[in-house]
């Protein structure tokens, strides 16, 4: 970064002593029907300048209130009292206007949504000029405002930044939109930044590009930065400082390496234990954390966190306990009254997340200990193409291209098996998964469900086919029918296949129960439902026929991690207990690591390397692999901070129009570090998948183990 | 459209972590059936049982009405030509003589079955074309819409006004038949659109996966995620209808002579309506009551259907209250 010299040289506003924000003893509640919201309740923290601040908590735990309430975006029926100064300078009792010559000048905000924040009617050059002009009107001149626009588009590495300013927000990737967002944000030098989830809806390539972008941001800035986030993991090589939060208050504080090392009050505990681990091997216990948040509205005395906690006992629910310091340390402050016993436990970490919360981890299926070649093949895809025709025209409709979804993938799934099929949005999973569950003939290739190929079926073998293959979506909200009653909702594949009216009433509530809810719900709506509680209705739908085979469509990344974790538990349990063969298709490699027996890593409609999952994660040969692993982060914040990234550079390129020879090229760090002799090969010549290790295929020519972990 | 499609969608936003009252339904033991639960929701709401019994109260007054007074809707008494209302005619006589409550139950007869019937068939048959067209797509999804546009060019009125001495002396059914068909199109046209968007939504997907054939997939999961919609439409349509048939009528191709409607009455009395009020009065008074509650039972049944609706949820609570005061 070069650059920052010119861009930042500014002399930079007086300084002032201490910390940037210091927020004390913070109160936001809102009205509801119910009686008063109590979002946030007596929250105290600072955040120094050039320190990042990780607020963590589950949704719902007025993480993001408490900073709305810092910007000053809370709406006028939110109460809050106490105080938040900034530099110095109190900000709560000030106007609309005093405070909007702060914002976006002195403390700017990166959103979860980088879509909704920007407007997709001005282009994005525009809409950051905009954000310098506003509040540096009358110095600096339009044109100045956007050359510097540009300058930031080129900081936030957007490549040939002149060009792309002058896009408008649809045609940049989510990547590319988080990028514009953030270089707005630091467009005016910034003393503070707030991320809001800022890595959440992307994919985990571009995640590692973005927090990385915020650790430039801030070198660059200088800014103090409060990054807010319910995943643990992605905090760990980033923030110095970690905030917990629950119900409103924080729960912990401390150090990273503290917080991660010696977790001292429960609910901490239980976020690091829900997190799966790329780098350990072994099956480990993943801890749910039972239930949900309180309700804000009326709380009961006591520690809010008591009807959740494994080490509850009666004094807990006399009084809330307050922040005190832990383990001598004055940085480490915990609210639980059994610290001590909690710091007494051997183990470290996630571990004694385990053992406290008594997670277990779940027996192999019987299925699972006969050899792989003994057992029987549930799917099999053989060469599997398809392609979509890109038309244009309104009356005579021609053809102008072809977009290659899916360019010729072959897997086979075993009985009792779990097989991850992982990759970036836009490589393809989804169109294979619609074609596998269409089970109709395809355009390429073939598909074989329960050694039938799906190209010879009639329509009464297809339907009876339906019955043993089943899916669960990724979007709790968008896959149960918000006009039917969870009974309805279980009962339709069994109504569908002619099951007796009987057979349904018995069965229904012997779903419920075995995917872990209450047989009393069922006369409810789905929107009654917390997000995990419908992944599991949507998950008991699936099973109500039995089915052989479970397509998974990303059935946990839309949820928070804690709730994650018990649906992990709930599929492997189930696996064990049924002896079910799932398809799971996933971008998050820990997720895929804790439950896949095998993997098949998909790049642009191609397999590039398949394999049994220990042997793909631990010697990777592909450089895609390697990358994707490197991008995923840990939550062990000295190993991460150790680990060397490998940042793919760009966005995938347009199925429409693949590049020659070896489809990753164009972003391949191997490739680009050969000589001209060998990378012609790349260019020319598609790599064939070739066999690397016991059951493990990789399709590069120059294939080599690079340990990423 | 988005509007109502949201509504959906805002279910999954809002449940969630609140812990929110649930469903004020009692607990059963065992689990409800959609219909029961829409039953239990749709009675908990005043309004629209107000607005059922009303309709109900309707019905019978028109059918069981004439057998209490001695005078006909054909009848007419050469003693009393436009008198106002007097105990031997309740509602008045018009300027022939006849009684106006015998007329008015004849009228309420007819006007109740027309405006139900054409809501009733119009916005069926727009649910079940409009739902086809945005499923299925393709030759279906073309032939559907060119019916649809073809009909919406054609000058509805003059086409009935054409044809209409070929149905006259026949049943009135024609009439509404005639009146429905020339009302769907628009709804069926909006029914595609929403069909379109519901049909990539993920619910619709796992009913197609586990084997649902299609046309149960529109009556199971398509139609009542429109209810919205459709109800709205069908409350709406039943005035439209009454005031189309009025105005037919008027113009003597709706409902023929002797045989009145709420129409042909308003329409005759609409001039002397300010001298002889009790002529337009009556019938309209009952139009007025009877489209009213038509609208609140649809705005009961909207709200029964619709699961993240909250009125039964605030009254139960208010209910609650004056229980602890």
């Amino acid at each position: 970064m070069t650059s920052s010299e010119i861009l930042f040289d500014t002399p930079a506003d007086p300084v002032v002593e201490g910390p940037v924000l210091q927020v004390e003893d913070l109160h936001v509640s809102f009205p509801s029907e119910a009686g008063r919201v109590r979002a946030v309740r007596g929250l105290s923290y600072e955040v120094s300048p050039g320190e990042v601040l990780g607020i963590v908590g589950e949704s719902g735990s007025g993480k993001s209130v408490s900073s709305l309430a810092v910007m000053g975006l809370l709406p006028s029926s939110a109460r809050i009292t106490g105080s938040i100064k900034f530099q110095g300078r109190e900000l709560i009792g000030r106007s609309d206007a005093e405070l909007s010559k702060i914002r976006g000048r002195r403390i700017s905000m990166v959103f979860q949504d980088p879509l909704s924040a920007l407007t997709p009617v001005y282009t994005v050059g525009d809409q950051i000029a905009e954000a310098i002009l506003v509040h540096r009107g009358g110095a600096v001149s339009r044109s100045a405002a956007a050359k510097r626009a540009v300058e930031l588009l080129d900081l936030v590495g957007i490549p040939n930044a002149a060009e792309r300013a002058k896009a408008f927000p649809h045609e940049f990737s989510g990547g590319m939109r988080q990028r514009a967002v953030i270089a707005m944000a630091i467009a005016n030098d910034p003393d503070l930044i707030i991320a809001d989830e800022p890595t959440t809806a992307l994919d985990v390539t571009v995640q590692a590009q973005v927090l990385q972008l915020l650790e430039t941001a801030q070198e660059v800035t200088g800014a103090g930065i409060v990054i807010i986030t319910h995943d643990l993991g992605v905090v760990a090589g980033f923030a110095d400082r970690l905030m917990v939060m629950y119900a409103g208050r924080a729960v912990e504080t401390g150090q990273v390496d503290e917080i991660y090392q010696q977790p001292r009050m429960p609910y901490t505990l239980g976020l690091l234990g829900s997190i799966p681990r790329l780098d350990v091997s072994e099956k480990q216990a993943l801890v749910p954390i039972k239930g949900q948040p309180p309700s804000l509205t009326d709380l009961p005395p006591g520690c809010p966190f008591a009807p959740r906690c494994p080490m509850v006992v009666d004094a807990c629910h006399t009084a809330e306990p307050p922040l005190i310091e832990v383990d001598g340390s004055a940085e480490h402050h915990a609210a639980c009254i059994r610290t001590g016993e909690i710091a007494a436990t051997e183990a470290e970490g996630a571990e004694a997340a385990a053992e406290i919360f008594g997670a277990e981890v779940v027996e192999d299926a019987e299925i699972a200990k006969v050899p792989r070649e003994q057992r029987e093949t549930v799917l099999e895809l053989d060469n599997l193409v398809k392609e979509y025709a890109v038309n244009k025209g309104v009356v005579f409709k021609r053809r102008v291209g072809t977009v290659h979804a899916v360019a010729g993938i072959s897997f086979d799934i075993r009985e009792g098996e779990t097989l991850g099929l992982v990759g970036e949005s836009g490589c393809g999973k989804t169109t294979t998964l619609m074609e596998i569950l269409g089970l109709e003939k395809p355009m390429g290739g073939e598909i074989s469900v329960l050694g039938t190929n799906v190209s010879s079926l009639n329509s009464k073998r297809r339907f009876e086919i339906r019955r043993d293959m089943s899916v669960v979506f990724q979007d709790p909200m968008a896959s149960l029918d918000p006009r039917l009653t969870i009974n309805d909702v279980i009962a339709e594949p069994m109504q569908v296949h002619g099951y007796g009216k009987d057979e349904i009433n018995r069965r229904v509530p012997e779903l419920m129960r075995l995917v872990g809810l209450r047989p009393e719900q069922l006369s409810r709506y789905p929107g009654e439902f917390s997000g995990g509680q419908r992944q599991r209705i949507g998950i008991a739908r699936a099973l109500a026929l039995q089915p052989k085979l479970v397509v998974l469509d990303e059935p946990v990344s839309a949820l928070d991690v804690s709730i994650q974790a018990g649906v992990i538990n709930l599929l492997e349990e189930l696996k064990s207990k049924l002896g079910l063969a799932y398809l799971f298709v996933a971008h998050d490699l820990s997720v895929v690591r804790h439950i896949a027996d095998r993997v098949a890593v998909m790049y642009l409609g191609k397999i590039v390397e398949i394999g049994e999952v220990d042997s793909v994660f631990d010697a990777p040969r592909h450089p895609y692999t390697q990358a994707l692993l490197s991008a995923i982060p840990i939550p062990d914040p000295v190993k991460e901070r150790q680990r060397e990234r490998i940042i793919l550079t760009g966005d995938l390129p347009s199925p429409a129009n693949p590049p020659s020879g070896c489809r990753f090229r164009t972003r391949c760090f191997l490739h680009a570090s050969l000589p001209p002799e060998k990378q012609r090969t790349c260019i020319e010549l598609e790599p064939p998948r070739e066999v690397q290790a016991p059951d493990h295929e990789a399709a590069c020519h120059f294939a080599q183990i690079r340990q990423v972990l | 459209m988005t509007v109502i499609l949201n509504e959906g969608d805002s279910a999954g936003t809002t449940g969630a972590a609140s812990g929110s009252p649930i469903d004020a339904a009692p607990e059963p033991d065992k689990a409800m059936t959609r219909g029961r639960l829409v039953f239990l929701r749709f009675m908990r709401n005043r309004l629209a049982l107000i607005g059922l019994i009303i309709i109900v109260a309707m019905y019978l007054l028109a059918f069981i009405g004439p057998l209490l007074t001695h005078w006909s809707y054909e009848d007419r008494d050469y003693a009393a030509f436009l008198q106002p209302p007097y105990a031997d005619h309740i509602f008045g006589t018009d300027n022939i003589g006849t009684d106006m409550f015998a007329q008015t139950m004849r009228g309420l007869q007819k006007s109740l079955i027309i405006g139900l019937l054409v809501a009733l068939i119009s916005t069926t048959v727009a649910a079940i074309v409009g739902a086809t067209a945005g499923y299925f797509l393709g030759v279906a999804d073309k032939a559907l819409m060119w019916v649809v546009d073809l009909l919406l060019v054609l000058p509805s009125f003059l086409i009935i006004a054409i044809l209409s001495p070929w149905f006259r002396g026949k049943s009135w059914w024609l009439l509404v038949l005639m009146l429905a068909a020339f009302q769907w199109m628009i709804t069926a046209r909006i029914v595609r659109g929403m069909t379109l968007t519901l049909k990539e939504r993920e619910f619709v997907k796992a009913a197609r996966f586990m084997g649902q054939p299609a046309r149960r997939i529109i009556a199971k999961h398509i139609v009542p995620n429109m209810a919205s919609l459709l109800i709205i439409d069908a409350t709406i349509n039943v005035a439209t209808a009454v005031l189309a048939e009025t105005g037919l009528s008027y113009f003597g191709f709706g409902v023929q002579s002797p045989d009145v409607s709420l129409g042909t009455l308003i329409g005759n009395a609409a001039q002397s309506a300010t001298t002889f009020p009790w002529l337009f009065l009556f019938p309209a008074g009952f139009l007025v009551v009877f489209v009213l509650a038509v609208n609140w039972v649809g705005d009961g049944l909207r709200d029964a259907l619709d699961p993240t609706s909250t009125r039964g949820r605030k009254r139960e609570k208010k209910d609650t209250e004056e229980k602890a005061a």
